[in-house]
Parts: C-alpha cells; structure tokens; sequence
C-alpha cells in the first residue's frame, strides 16, 4: 500500500480553469458567516477598492479540492482514497480573490513520508490568474491511514 | 478602523468568538464548497466508519477559526498567511444546540517586514481541535 516515493515532484498541469461567481462569493460568506459587506455587497466592495466582491480567504479550499483530486487520482501514486483524510491546510496569498476572477491551478506533489504506518503526502496548488498572476498557494497534507491502523 | 502594526504589541488578545455550528450550517457548508463528504451529513455513514456522530467539515472550522482574525482585520488583503493542521474532528448532533466552536487569538510575533504571526487556538467542548492554527497578517 505505501505510496510511490517516484512521485515526488510530479506536476499536473490545470484540468480546466475555475470562474469565481459573484453568487458563490456571497453563497460562501453566508455559509461561514462572514458579516463584512465587502464579502456581500458590491458596493462597498468597490468603495474598498476592489473590482468586485471579495472572497473570505478559505474559499480558496474550492481550488485546493480540485488540485488534491487531480492527485489522487493519479494511478501511478497508488493512494487509497477510501482511507485519505485532510491533516492540514495552508494558504499563502498574494492577492484577495475577488468575483470576475478566473483561476487555474497548477498542482505538484511536495513531500511523500511514512509515519506510523501512515502515509503522508504534502500537495501543492498554485492558484493563478489566465494570464499567469500567482492569486494563492496552497499545501495539503493527505493522510492515508494504513491498514494495521484498523486493527 | 483597521488594526494599525504602531498599536498592537505581542501577547496583543484579538476579541474571542464563540460559533454554534449545527447540521444545517453543514449542509450550507457542503453546497458553498462543494465538499460533499458523506461523514459531514449523513450519521448512518458516520457512526459506521468509527465515527462517533456526523462531524464538521475541517475545513468550516479552519473557515470560521479564520474570522476571529479577518473580522479583526476588516481588509482581507491584510491577510498573507493560514494554516491549520486538523487534530479532532468537532462532532455536530442533531439537535437545534449543534456544537460550539469557541476561537481565540493572539500575537506571537512581530516582524521587521511589517508582518505579524497570530496564534490561533479553536476549541469544543474545553478539547483543541486545530492544532498549529497560525496566521501572517500585514499591518498599516
């Protein structure tokens, strides 16, 4: 079951760009509550500066998804998605993301260990503009609890 | 007014939140980010792969840790940094209580650059649930 260490630096290229809606933005600040008008309305988004409204920061778990899915879906790592479990998250941002924007993400695979027999994969998804401006990175950590964790 | 880097020192407490999460708030989160995990709505699923009940998805309570420091922040911009590392799950009944999420934070660290680190501690029921939750923010 232990993953292929081979895979270590292997990049996947974007699987399709990412159209950030208006209503998501607003669906998703409902969803975690945010109360700030420049996350609901237009408005005072642009009286802030900003194009259109903004997205709370974590909306970008909607990219980080994607880019952890297009590897796990890699046969040749031979990770067990049934046992995957999110360990950690980590965003680094250049820029808000903010409604209009269009995304892709390209995805790498930072680190692959074994710990407990666990093994433990660090994804990374740079998130950019189509025209190449870095929006966001981000690292996820995969844990693929091992089978002797069962018994 | 947004905090400025001149009035804030380390050991600087942002104000402390306490959220109530429950079931609909899951069902919410699972349509905004199109994380549809079973284990997050479904208590049959969740009880029969050893979980005690349907528990929050990590990332809604990574979400609404990070809003004791964007509300602190009011211009998401300020934010350069977050991450989380998701230690126990936040176990979510289905009663109207749903479970409380209480989240505090604060400055560990001042940078030349004009950057802050902010700790960030999320707990439920007196039990951490995120582990290393920091934040890098930029201050005016």
């Amino acid at each position: 079951m232990a993953l292929n260490p081979d895979c270590v630096g292997r990049t996947y290229a974007p699987a399709g760009s990412y159209l950030v809606g208006r209503e998501k933005v607003r669906l998703f600040a409902l969803a975690i509550g945010v109360e700030s008008p420049i996350f609901r309305d237009l408005e005072a988004a642009r009286a802030s500066g900003y194009a259109d409204l903004v997205a709370p920061p974590t909306l970008a778990v909607i990219l980080a998804l994607q880019s952890s899915r297009v590897v796990v879906r890699d046969p040749e790592l031979g990770l067990d998605y049934s046992r995957v479990v999110h360990g950690e998250q980590r965003f680094a941002y250049a820029r808000p993301i903010v409604a209009g924007d269009e995304l892709v993400v390209t995805t790498s695979i930072e680190s692959i260990r074994t710990a407990a027999g666990n093994d433990m994969i660090t994804t990374r998804g740079d998130i950019a503009s189509l025209d190449g401006e870095p929006v966001v990175t981000t690292w996820s950590l995969l844990v693929a609890r091992g089978a002797e964790a069962d018994a | 007014m947004s905090p400025r880097l001149a009035d804030v020192e380390v050991g600087h407490e942002l104000p402390t939140q306490t959220f109530r999460v429950t079931r609909a708030d899951l069902i919410r989160y699972a349509g905004a980010s199109g994380d549809f995990n079973v284990i997050h709505w479904n208590q049959r699923i969740a009880t029969e792969v050893g979980l005690p009940d349907v528990i929050a998805h990590g990332m809604l309570t990574m979400a609404l840790a990070a809003r004791v420091v964007t509300d602190w922040l009011e211009d998401p911009a300020a934010l350069v940094e977050y991450g989380v590392r998701f230690t126990r799950p936040v176990v979510v009944p289905d009663d109207d209580a749903g479970a409380l999420l209480q989240v505090s934070a604060k400055v560990t660290a001042l940078a030349e650059d004009g950057t802050a680190q902010i700790a960030v501690t999320a707990s439920c029921e007196g039990a951490t649930v995120l582990g290393r939750a920091q934040a890098v923010v930029r201050l005016a």
